[in-house]
């Protein structure tokens, strides 16, 4: 299938500054595509340059198999939902959703309607912005984007401005808010938690470069870099070969089938459903093990055993 | 604590009351005496003074001054409101064209209006220059009417206008004017649907700074419209020193003020939170 939307080899460059480097990917049609990156990554600089905000230095932006390079931001079929939302403060909820209606026919009206139904915010068309929640902002905002029917809609750190206590249960409502419209969506983190949970696919950004696009298992799994594989979660680095925590085995006693490295446990750390035990090597490493929060409890100064299967090695290519 | 706010408020509150109240309760107890025979002021108390203010002839000249304020108000915003919004987008250079508008208030307010005077008049530098390049054969009526008067008020008062609408241009945010573009607004659009009523109350601000002192000017029209443009404030000028009538004088400068308040009040009222 011909993907809605693609970057070929753009790259923006500011003064001094290399913000994103021929940068290439497809997102087909009616994915929820993450790029997740630390700041200053040039993810949001990425969204900015498919919204028209910024214009390439160099490549190509295909939306539909056509170049919108030269398009300006009202004339390309995408939608922005911003980091702070940007809604208008002058208008109330209702102003802000139909803002892209433009015409007040019966058909914008039925529209409206309906996003203000799938949005939750039945009776609170006429608040102002300031009278209502930050997740009910954030849903104004979505229904504002979503109004003017996007090709795609581009979402710059939709959590970010939500209490952390919000956003795992707004995360969920936001995939079954995609699911049910159908709407593509290109979203911008830097929680790779986030971007694993709810996305079809993730491109991993660093420095302004892609270094591995795949389904969620795929670049936690097998990573391609060292870096895509230390950013989507904690990484043991032994003698060069990646070993995550959960496929970190730790006894007291000397393994009978595979080698193993003998360790002293530094601290233990509980998190509730598992404890990060922290271990040095002989060879002066911190290696932490995950396990069990029920099993055997090790303490400060415990000799141990590490191994791990050779099935779960990350293999990195760099 | 309230003792320390009364010392610190104190030395504004004379100033209020020996230079704003008690001159006003003068001029007060001025409009409601007669005048005397050879002008300053005698007994007895009368309210003849505010009643000759409804002639149609002193009407006439109110609304004249409303209008002239008005329009001058009107055009100050229509050439404010791009100079404005280009100080707020001009990043670090704002700050140097902002010291730009201002610069003409380096310059006294009457030898600008008399430069205007040398520009305008019959052999001024404009009608000359173009005698001189053929394209006129006789000098163009510039000075002593209506358009020098208000070509003199815009140019003074265009800074007033200038100075708020930059303020809240300038603390507009940026992502709402590209939410618009994102939304489908074409820059026109977005100009009128999301900039403008953000500036809201820059221009109720500059409006005010503009319109309230052109309705009170004697200087400009006196010198650009020679006497024959009358607006209310040469009225007034004109009962404190040619027609010696002080009590006329003061009941037609308390009445306008009264007018311009109520206004003011009324605007407020309607405007709401949305104004200022």
């Amino acid at each position: 299938m011909e993907p809605v939307l693609e970057l070929r080899q753009v790259s923006k460059y500011y003064p001094g500054h290399e913000a994103v480097k021929e940068l290439s990917f497809a997102v087909p049609r009616g994915a929820l595509f993450s790029l997740v990156g630390p700041s200053g990554c040039g993810k949001t600089t990425t969204l900015r340059l498919v919204a028209g905000f910024e214009q390439p230095t160099a490549g190509d932006i295909y939306l539909n198999g056509v170049r919108i390079n030269s398009l300006k931001p009202h004339q390309r079929n995408v939608s922005t939902v911003f980091q702070n939302y940007a809604l208008f403060p002058h208008l109330t909820v209702r102003g802000n959703i139909e803002f892209g209606l433009r015409r007040r026919t019966a058909e914008a009206e039925r529209r409206l309607r309906e996003l203000i139904e799938l949005v939750c915010l039945e009776g609170k068309e006429n608040r102002r912005i300031w009278e209502i929640s930050g997740g009910e902002r954030q849903r104004v905002a979505l229904a504002r984007s979503l109004a003017v029917a996007p090709e795609v809609l581009l979402l710059d750190e939709p959590l970010s401005a939500l209490d952390p206590k919000l956003r795992k249960q707004v995360r969920s409502e936001l995939r079954s808010l995609q699911r049910r419209v159908g709407v593509t969506f290109v979203l911008v983190t830097h929680d790779q938690e986030e971007a694993l949970s709810i996305s079809d696919l993730i491109g991993v950004m660093n420095e302004g470069r892609l270094e591995q696009v795949g389904e969620p298992r795929e670049v936690y799994e097998r990573p391609r870099t060292r870096f895509v594989a230390s950013f989507l979660g904690t990484v043991n680095w032994i003698n060069g070969v990646g070993i995550r925590p959960e496929a970190t085995r730790i006894s007291r006693d000397r393994p009978p089938q595979a080698a193993s490295i003998p360790a002293t446990v530094r601290e233990t750390v509980f998190l509730g459903n598992c404890i990060h035990v922290e271990a040095e090597t002989g060879g002066g490493h911190v290696v932490v093990a995950e396990v069990g929060a029920q099993d055997g409890r090790f303490e400060r100064g415990d000799r141990v055993y590490l191994w791990w299967e050779p099935a779960d090695e990350l293999r990195v290519s760099e | 604590m309230s003792r320390l706010r009364s010392w610190f408020l104190a030395p504004a509150g004379l100033w209020i009351a020996f230079f704003v109240a008690a001159p006003l309760g003068v001029v007060a107890a001025y409009s409601l005496l007669t005048r005397g025979t050879y002008g300053g002021l005698s007994e007895p108390w009368t309210l003849e003074n505010y009643l000759r203010l409804a002639d149609p002839l002193y009407l006439k000249i109110l609304a004249r001054s409303f209008w002239i304020a008005g329009l001058t108000t009107l055009l100050c915003l229509i050439l404010g409101f791009p100079l404005a919004l280009f100080l707020a987008r001009s990043g670090e250079r704002k700050h140097l064209y902002l010291a730009l508008v201002i610069l003409p208030f380096w310059t006294s307010y009457l030898v600008r209006t008399y430069a205007w005077m040398f520009l305008l008049r019959d052999t001024g530098l404009v009608n000359t220059l173009l005698i001189e390049a053929g394209w006129l054969e006789r000098p163009l009526a510039l000075l002593y009417n209506d358009g020098a008067v208000i070509l003199g008020l815009v140019h003074g008062h265009l800074p007033y206008m200038v100075l708020p609408l930059f303020a809240t241009l300038e603390r507009l945010d940026r992502s709402l004017v590209e939410a618009a573009g994102d939304l489908g607004a074409p820059p026109r659009e977005t100009f009128f649907r999301v900039v403008v009523p953000l500036a809201r109350p820059g221009i109720a601000a500059g409006s005010l700074l503009v319109f309230i002192p052109c309705l009170g000017a004697f200087l400009t029209p006196d010198l650009l419209g020679g006497g024959k443009t009358v607006m209310i404030g040469n009225l007034i000028q004109n009962q404190f020193t040619a027609a010696r009538d002080w009590p006329f004088g003061a009941a037609a400068s308390l009445a306008l003020m009264v007018l311009v308040m109520l206004m003011l009040g009324l605007l407020l009222r309607r405007g709401g939170e949305r104004f200022l």
